[in-house]
């Protein structure tokens, strides 16, 4: 437990002020600029955007200078600006099947209607030190190509297949039924899909990777395939109550993962693929594919499946998805527990007393024996 | 945005044509709406009925893209409602943090609004943001294209 102390308002001062040294680091070295962050760091923006659960491409890159690049305290900077301000309402849900699309793949599907686009990719690169980076070189023009009549948008691979009844579809939920919010309510176990959508797209990636690739390696296999995976620009609409139609409140970007995964049956499902869907903001192929890896292997029970994992159990995956809650109670250990500390040192001691005590009854017993 | 650049041709609802319009503001610069102020004979007597103001909207997504909805996170949005004196009533919805661009979209929206100036925010105003939209769609569309694969299946041994 933590107890309040006071003091110290001094040193506080003045580690903030040193912070804000160490922060600016050399002098000799041009200040970063958060421009510099949101358009040549976009990535680690994305990330603060996803696991700070808010769209903000520049507080997003803001909060990275101020956290010094660590990404979890960025993310923690950017969920306290949110509590900061009202809330309009709800969007529209957006529409990935209109996306204007800068990347498309399917590993499963060679020939896709609408084509393959790789777009701006780290795949295929050979993972070398670029040190012509460092030299500054100069940019070369994308390479242009003619635009196809049916290019820029193209219907989900999981539409493609709807019809045929060997990969299920998007779901029987109800379409028009006001999901969970996990932001208003507490989590209650067991909970809806809803629920676990919207904790994992603010979860830990590295957190999700790891429990994605467990269930790779066995634990919970779900034998998966990139159905397809698309990054792009959608639309985001909103219906303020005093219009009562929906305005375009403009584009965000986002990355979407459609996981297909090979499914026996059971007594509930006939033998089929099943899904796991990923989506986040941003360009996060790594976090929406392992969203979706685990958004299919939480879906255990609704497919009858027995729960032998830890990325099947829906309790301990969402529970300590949230890095801000992780880092928040791990964190607090630094705190000052001096009466909490004193308390427990106090019943130690007693204990340790009680124990030399019996210890030296216990030899005093055998002694006698001995004699 | 994407195949919804520019006005709804034919007989639409004015709704329909009002929603392209604001689309086209939201995805405005500053400096391309900002010329919509001279089309107001009396700025000072613009008067700001919600002042401008940043909140969050609650974005939401489907389940498998097309299933039941759920809450993927929130979005900045500034938001300004404004009455000309001549009546009408504007809104400004926009993702992001600038108060001022919410205000100016409220002036278009207010200005759209009055015939006498609808003509005006369509074509000097937004005209040209839709050119320049789908001219950036256009180059966007071309980089992309060059990234176009074609894969093809290596068949193992002679049989």
């Amino acid at each position: 437990m933590y107890v309040a102390v006071k003091g110290g308002e001094k040193a506080i001062a003045a580690a903030h002020r040193l912070l804000a040294h160490e922060r600016r680091g050399d002098l000799g070295v041009a200040e970063l600029a958060p421009e510099q962050v949101r358009e040549q760091l976009s990535l680690g923006c994305d990330r603060v955007m996803n696991e700070g659960s808010l769209y903000d491409r520049d507080l997003a890159a803001l909060a990275i200078k101020q956290s010094r690049g660590d990404l979890i305290e960025a993310a923690f900077l950017v969920r306290a600006f949110r509590t900061t301000l009202p809330r309009f309402g709800y969007s529209l849900p957006i529409d990935t099947a209109a996306m204007e699309i800068r990347r498309r793949i399917s590993a499963t599907f060679k020939d896709l209607p609408g084509g393959q686009v790789l777009g701006p990719t780290f795949d295929y690169t050979h993972r070398l030190i670029d040190f012509a980076l460092a030299a500054g070189v100069e940019l070369a023009v994308p390479t242009e190509a003619e635009v196809a009549a049916d290019a820029g948008v193209a219907p989900r691979v999981t539409d493609l297949l709807a019809h045929d009844d060997l990969v299920e579809p998007d779901g029987e939920g109800d379409l028009d039924a006001a999901p969970g919010d996990i932001t208003r309510d507490p989590i209650r176990f067991p909970v809806g899909r809803d629920i676990r959508l919207q904790s994992l797209a603010r979860g830990d990636e590295g957190y999700l990777l790891a429990l994605g690739y467990s269930t790779q390696r066995g634990y919970g296999s779900s034998h998966p395939f990139a159905g397809e995976i698309r990054l792009g620009e959608v639309e985001v609409e909103f219906v303020p109550e005093e219009l009562g139609f929906a305005v375009s409140l403009g584009d965000i970007t986002v990355t979407e993962c459609q996981m297909i995964n090979k499914f026996a049956g059971s007594a509930k499902v006939p033998p089929r693929f099943t899904r796991g869907y990923g989506l986040g903001f941003g360009h996060v192929e790594r976090k929406a594919m392992a969203m979706a890896l685990v958004d299919r292997a939480l879906r255990a029970s609704d497919l009858g499946e027995e729960i032998v994992a830890p990325a099947q159990d829906e309790e301990f995956v969402l529970m300590h998805a949230d890095n801000i809650q992780a880092t928040g109670f791990v964190e607090h250990l630094k705190l000052p527990h001096y009466v909490d500390f004193q308390a427990e040192l106090g019943l130690v001691r007693q204990m340790r007393a009680e124990f030399e005590q019996t210890r030296a009854a216990i030899a005093a017993d055998l002694k006698e024996a001995a004699e | 945005m994407g195949e919804t650049i520019g006005f709804p041709e034919g007989g639409d609802a004015d709704t329909a044509k009002r929603q392209a319009m604001m689309a086209l503001a939201a995805r405005a610069s500053l400096d391309e709406l900002s010329p919509a102020l001279a089309l107001i004979d009396d700025i000072g007597a613009v008067r700001d009925v919600r002042r401008p103001e940043i909140g969050l909207v609650m974005v939401r997504g489907r389940a498998g893209g097309g299933g039941a909805a759920f809450n993927l996170g929130e979005a900045t949005v500034a938001r300004a409602a404004v009455s000309l004196p001549s009546g009408e009533t504007g809104f400004g919805y926009v993702l992001g943090r600038d108060r001022a661009k919410a205000r100016l979209m409220a002036i278009v929206d207010a200005l759209w609004q009055r015939r006498a100036t609808r003509a005006a925010i369509e074509t000097d105003i937004l005209g040209p943001v839709g050119a320049r939209l789908a001219a950036e769609q256009a180059t966007t569309r071309a980089r992309v294209a060059a990234t176009k694969v074609d894969f093809f299946t290596m068949v193992r041994g002679d049989n």
